[in-house]
């Protein structure tokens, strides 16, 4: 079974991101950027299904500029077999994503799509769901542990109340959740191995997709700054300061 | 325990991607394409990505680069901010200064011709271009050793043991590093390399120099309004808030972006142990010449990191058998320029030449590479240091002002040969006195607008490191930062460490010293100033450490 895996290169999450002065995004020239760590926990989990021999091809794809290739590179010293660069500059919206990630899935015949939940940049939470849609297959979200047997999946998923398993038939789109996985270190031999694996580029114009734009983006702000908090050292100091605040 | 390590090999292998490693491994492949032949060369950086550990001025002399890659233009390298103007003040008090007359300036203060740069930015640069021609880089992976085999011969390096805990135990997702194997292998590990410290001990590199010496500059990035900026002006400075017993100095470049790169640099063979450069430098930035640019302004960045400025006299022999010393890891920086970017691509560039004509005659490596040394003393390198070499040791010497004037006329009558060489044998970790003796210092509290506390700071380096881990900052006694440190200096570690690293706890018995070892900024200011030479620094797990952008 051949398991599609997406996979975007965002602002690292160690990075504090700044927003840009006249409130048109935020700074991402010069800044560090890597894998989403949610699609990392998705490399990983195809990774353990390959192992399990439950998968027996990985497919890695991501959507974005030339650097976009690194992220690739990552893919594949996780593990992928191979590659696809969906090769685009401009901003790409979650439909427009959705749209290419549907027509690789159609063309690949993969029976298995994961990818993360959301990416750390935009949080929209939206691609999988969405990519499930524009196919009319099932989908499996905020998996928390996936098991296949022959033609279905069981997926235990982070739920409000606890965890849910359902069962879901194959083709499918499942989106991992913090807690599926680990992600293993990358071995120095394995990112050596990667650099020579293939990379297939393609294009929104061969994937028949015209990137549109669903929203705009009018305001950025960075959030409050919390005021400086007050050391008290008593009891009796923390109750007068709650009232001093009219908290009390 | 022996560990099963997979084994690379090459022909060279270049530990750090800092200017000097990446114009090394340029050059290696100039020099193969130039004779037709393969020379595979392969770079280690522990940074998470190359530049995320580089942090300079930065005022870029292009010297080396034009000669690296005469097309730098085309090929679109980042220098896009020619300095413009220099302007030069003596700080006489927390309000006042006097500009000094351009007459006056030293000539190697001039920057015409210089640009104003990212140099982590000119690194991601000079790693595409490595890249392009056919430069394996990994980021990520530190160098933990040096391959040492039983003739005394350096024959590569171990990266990347991942998955240790703190007690030096294997976790469950333990993975063994790998040996990478090469003929030659250059140590570019820039000032204060570990690694480098160990080699100049074992192979007793620095027997004939004077002691190396060094400074800690503690840098930012603000986003200033745009009236005020003026692309390509430098402003350095002197005096407040450091004295002639505690000396430094100041940078404020205007860069693109309506972006400002502010400094303070200050001379870690400093006496007094309640001296913070971090504080320093906070307060600094309240002083009027500097506080007209950064008042309405937002920070965008911090950092620090140690510079070597010993100079030619301190400069440790360069090589050993299979291998040798570049950039800042040698000691090649400029300090009557405070550049070292340049000096560093250079002897990167001359290494690599060595290395090149080595193999072009056979060379199997594992030998000395006695042709760098010679083809350095032939160099503008050479001359360039050779001219700075009574800066240093005058300022120590006599201050700050008769230091200025004595090598004002070095450089401008003498052109740097001057028929003197002033010795500095003095090492920077053996000129604190004692706390009894010295004056307390009462930094004013941080406004939250120009200044900022210690912790907000290291938060903006983007700095962090794997918790579980063993702690990257060894004590060889573990007793004395608070048997002899404490007592003797109030244990300046608290305070010269620019990210807060490490704290004293506890009261009267209880009293422990504690080191936060996930803030480390790997400014290396602990393994030069500790006085009992106590701490020794090593490579964290790989890709720790800041993630610095545009520094
Ligand atoms: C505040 C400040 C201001 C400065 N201003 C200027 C200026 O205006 N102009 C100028 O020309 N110069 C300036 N310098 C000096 C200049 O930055 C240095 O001389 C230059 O960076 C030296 O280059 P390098 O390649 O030798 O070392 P570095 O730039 O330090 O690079 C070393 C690289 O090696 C990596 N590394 C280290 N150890 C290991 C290991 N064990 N394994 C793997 N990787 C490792 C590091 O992460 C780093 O990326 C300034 C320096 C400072 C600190
Ligand atoms: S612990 Fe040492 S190397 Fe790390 S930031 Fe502090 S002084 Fe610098």
């Amino acid at each position: 079974m051949k398991a599609l895996v997406s996979v975007k290169r965002v602002v690292d999450y160690n990075v504090r991101v700044q927003v840009k002065s006249d409130g048109s995004g935020v700074v991402t020239d010069g800044v560090k950027h890597s894998m989403n760590p949610f699609d990392e926990i998705a490399m990983e989990e195809a990774v353990r299904l390959k192992e399990k021999g439950k998968v027996t091809e990985i497919v890695a794809v991501t959507i974005g500029g030339a650097k976009n290739e690194e992220t690739l590179r990552t893919a594949l010293a996780f593990g992928a077999d191979r590659a696809i660069h969906v090769k685009e500059e401009g901003e790409v919206q979650p439909l427009t994503a959705a749209k290419a990630l549907a027509a690789v899935l159609k063309k690949e015949d993969a029976k298995l799509f994961i990818c993360g939940k959301q990416a750390i940049d935009d949080d929209a939470n939206q691609t999988g769901q969405m990519v499930a849609a524009l196919l009319d297959i099932a989908q499996a979200t905020f998996a928390s542990k996936v098991e296949i047997e022959g033609d279905k999946a069981k997926v235990t998923r982070e739920v409000d109340a606890g965890l849910e398993t359902i069962e879901v038939d194959l083709p499918a789109v499942v989106t991992t959740d913090l807690r599926l996985n680990e992600p293993r270190y990358l071995k120095l031999p394995d990112i050596m191995k990667a650099k020579k694996k293939p990379i297939d580029a393609t294009s929104f114009g061969d994937l028949g997709v015209t990137p549109g734009a669903g929203f705009k983006v009018t305001k950025t702000t960075p959030p409050p700054t919390r005021s400086k908090g007050v050391m008290v050292k008593t009891v009796d100091e923390l109750v007068s300061a709650l009232k001093g605040k009219g908290l009390l | 325990m022996t560990v099963e390590r997979d084994v690379m090999e090459y022909d060279v292998v270049v530990v750090g991607a800092g200017p000097a490693g990446l114009s090394a491994a340029c050059r290696l492949k100039q020099k193969a394409a130039e004779a037709g032949t393969e020379i595979n060369v392969c770079v280690v950086e522990k940074g998470s990505e190359v530049g995320a550990h580089i942090l300079s001025g930065a005022v870029f002399e292009p010297r080396a680069l034009d000669e690296l890659f005469p097309d730098w233009k085309a090929k679109g390298a980042p220098l896009n901010v020619p300095v413009v103007r220099d302007d030069i003040y003596f700080f006489t008090s927390e309000t006042a200064a006097v500009k000094t007359p351009n007459l006056f300036v030293p000539k190697t203060m001039h920057n015409e011709g210089n640009y104003i740069i990212s140099a982590g930015n000119l690194c991601r640069w000079l790693a595409a271009q490595a890249e392009e021609l056919g430069v394996e880089i990994y980021p990520g992976f530190a160098a933990q050793e040096a391959i040492v085999d039983e003739q005394n011969v350096v024959r590569g390096i171990v990266v990347g043991d991942l998955g240790i805990n703190r007690e030096g135990e294997h976790k469950d997702d333990y993975t063994p590093g790998m040996e990478l194997r090469a003929k030659y292998t250059l140590f570019a590990e820039g000032c204060r390399g570990h690694l480098g410290k160990r080699l100049i001990a074992q192979y007793d590199l620095a027997s004939e120099a004077d002691p190396q010496h060094y400074a800690i500059g503690v840098k930012e990035i603000w986003e200033i309004p745009a009236d005020k900026h003026v692309p390509g002006l430098v402003v350095h400075g002197a005096g407040w808030p450091l004295n002639s017993e505690n000396p430094g100095g100041s940078f404020l470049y205007h860069f693109e972006n309506n972006q400002i790169l502010v400094g303070l640099i200050v001379d870690l063979a400093y006496s007094n142990p309640y001296l913070s450069p971090f504080d320093e430098f906070q307060r600094f930035k309240h002083h009027p010449v500097i506080k007209q640019y950064l008042d309405g302004g937002k920070r965008l960045a911090y950092g620090a990191r140690a510079i070597v400025k010993g100079g030619i006299n301190s400069l440790p022999k360069l090589v050993f058998p299979g291998g040798a010393l570049v950039g800042d890891d040698a000691g090649m920086l400029n300090f009557a320029k405070i550049k070292g970017n340049h000096t560093a691509m250079k002897s990167g560039m001359l290494a690599a030449e060595a290395i090149a004509e080595k193999l072009a005659a056979g060379s199997e490596g594992g030998d000395v590479l006695d042709n760098y040394p010679a083809m350095f003393k032939d160099s503008w390198l050479y001359d360039e240091l050779y001219r700075a070499r009574n800066f240093g040791p005058a300022m120590h010497k006599f201050g700050t002002l008769v230091g200025a004037g004595l090598n004002y006329i070095d450089q401008n009558w003498f052109g740097g040969k001057a028929p003197w060489t002033l010795h500095d044998r003095v090492p920077d970790h053996t000129t604190l006195k004692l706390a009894a003796d010295s004056q307390k210092i009462d930094y004013p509290k941080p406004d939250g607008k120009l200044s900022f506390d210690k912790l907000s700071s290291v938060f903006l380096s983007s700095t962090n490191h794997e918790e579980d881990q063993p702690v990257h900052l060894q004590l060889k006694d573990p007793s004395v930062p608070i048997a002899k440190n404490l007592p003797m200096y109030d244990e300046p570690a608290q305070r010269y460490c620019p990210a807060g690293v490490y704290e004293v706890v506890g009261d009267g018995d209880a009293k422990r010293f504690q080191i936060n070892a996930q803030n480390c900024v790997h400014c290396k200011t602990c393994d030069i100033k500790d006085p009992a030479q106590n701490i020794n620094w090593v490579a964290p797990e790989g890709g720790g450490g800041p993630n610095y952008a545009n520094m």
